[in-house]
């Protein structure tokens, strides 16, 4: 088990080293004369108004949880992708049922529009019509 | 316990020729590559001063960029400001350890490997975010945000591509996966995953169509805009390095890894020398025509609007991977 992870640790090493060696070498390189305009945030030319984390789309939040969901159940065909030749006809129909209802699933939030981006946000008045 | 064994020795040799030998030559490579090629579309020259044909026009890039001040915006997170530009380098050539260029020529041969890459390709979306998040600019929020949102929704596509590859290979080693394709590639018996994969990829590696992350005409730099010097050139050279990465991964799972095509009928027995130099050539040539394509796309196909490319990735490609999926598993079942 270690034999075959010890190459991954050195690469693992040998990346941040490389990386970081890239990095501090333009810091140590480069000049250093910073002023405050140099250091504000870029907006077009003009003085940043407000704060930058502001508030946006909730569509961002329903495509997380979405792929949180759907990623584990990914996650969940692999093992059995590599061993349900031998495993019999009971796992291969039980991971059939649960494929269909992931695909019924993915289909009814399609159907309701979880991610559709151009649509208007829903006001108050516009619920009410 | 021996900690240097011959095959620990083999497997740093091939560690270190992957990386530096390949992996961060390539990325300059492909710069100068894709600088050309455009130029050669668009009816242009492109660079040729420095060097003969410009060839050494990345290296007079990559010292200018070393040369330049580095700015930290001073609101921002000095932190992961910092820490961003490291992640998608890191794991831009951790990938590398589980990819084989030829017959043996593998650093690792993990039994999880296919699960390896996948976790660590997905990691390099935490360097995006974060550098979005820590700039505290408005055009790097949302090009984090955007990042964020496309790479995870292409990542499930993918991930079911493969899935169906594993199916076929009835492993999740890469090695065996390559093993499997000796006679037939997966590209013959699984076409529209190896579509899917190679339409998520172009989406991992934010390339166009799908490079809304950075689509200047509305986010200016997108999630590198308050990135200067060599800070902005390692997000660059990751951006490159995955490009390089994404047509291993695409030779690897669908075109045969370092096999010549139906190789078992004509090719006569080779000495195992000659056998790896010709493995690791037929592996280079079709990850570099992989390549060419990503650089031929970007500059034919224009980019999508954020709405398309949602859709494209939730609607169409992840129910026709899982359909496609479901039709190898009960093929695959019902010839036994």
């Amino acid at each position: 088990m270690f034999e075959l992870y010890f190459p991954i640790l050195l690469l693992l090493g040998l990346a941040v080293v490389l990386a970081l060696a890239l990095m501090l070498l333009s810091r140590y390189l480069g000049p250093h004369r910073p002023n405050k305009p140099k250091l504000m945030p870029y907006e077009s030319g003009m003085d940043p108004y407000g704060q930058a984390k502001d508030r946006y789309s909730v569509s961002f939040f329903l495509v997380a949880v979405e792929f949180i969901v759907f990623d584990l159940e990914v996650v969940f065909i692999y093992p059995w992708a590599v061993t349900y030749r031998d495993l019999g006809p009971e796992s291969f129909w039980s991971m059939m049922v649960f494929i269909t209802i992931l695909l019924l699933g993915l289909i009814y939030t399609l159907k309701k529009g979880t991610l559709d981006w151009d649509s208007k946000p829903q006001t108050a008045s516009a619920a009410q019509k | 316990m021996e900690l240097f064994t011959p095959e620990l020795i083999k497997s740093i040799l091939v560690m270190l020729g992957a990386t530096l030998g390949f992996l961060l030559p390539s990325a300059a490579v492909v710069v100068y590559a894709e600088r050309r090629v455009a130029a050669f579309i668009q009816n242009r020259v492109g660079p040729n001063r420095v060097g003969p044909f410009g060839l050494l026009q990345p290296f007079a890039d990559v010292l200018k960029l070393i040369m330049k001040e580095d700015v930290t915006p001073t609101q921002g997170n000095r932190m992961l400001h910092t820490l961003a530009p490291l992640v998608p380098v890191v794991t831009a050539l951790m990938t590398v350890a589980v990819i084989p260029f030829g017959d043996g020529l593998v650093v690792a041969n993990l039994n999880v490997g296919v699960l390896y890459l996948l976790a660590v390709a997905s990691l390099s979306v935490y360097g995006v975010t974060m550098a979005g998040w820590a700039s505290n600019s408005k055009y790097s929020l949302l090009g984090g945000l955007r990042s964020a949102a496309q790479m995870v929704s292409y990542e499930l596509p993918m991930g079911m591509a493969v899935a169906s590859v594993a199916l076929l290979a009835s492993s999740l080693s890469v090695v065996d996966v390559v093993n499997a394709q000796a006679m037939w590639w997966f590209i013959f018996l699984n076409p529209i995953g190896a579509v899917i994969f190679i339409v998520a990829s172009f989406a991992e590696a934010n390339r166009t169509p799908f490079d809304l992350v950075e689509a200047e005409q509305e986010l200016v730099g997108g999630f590198h805009t308050e990135y200067s010097s060599m800070k902005f050139g390692m997000f660059f050279l990751a951006e490159y390095m995955h490009v390089v990465i994404a047509s291993m991964l695409i030779s690897t799972f669908f075109f045969g890894g370092y096999h010549l095509p139906f190789a078992p009928l004509w090719l006569p027995e080779l000495s195992p020398f000659l056998k790896g130099v010709l493995d690791i050539h037929v592996f280079l040539a079709k990850t570099v025509f992989w390549i060419f394509v990503f650089i031929w796309v970007r500059w034919t196909i224009p980019r999508f609007k954020f709405d398309q490319l949602m859709r494209l990735g939730w609607s169409r490609l992840l129910p026709l991977s899982i359909v496609n999926f479901m039709v190898i598993a009960i093929v695959l079942y019902l010839i036994g």
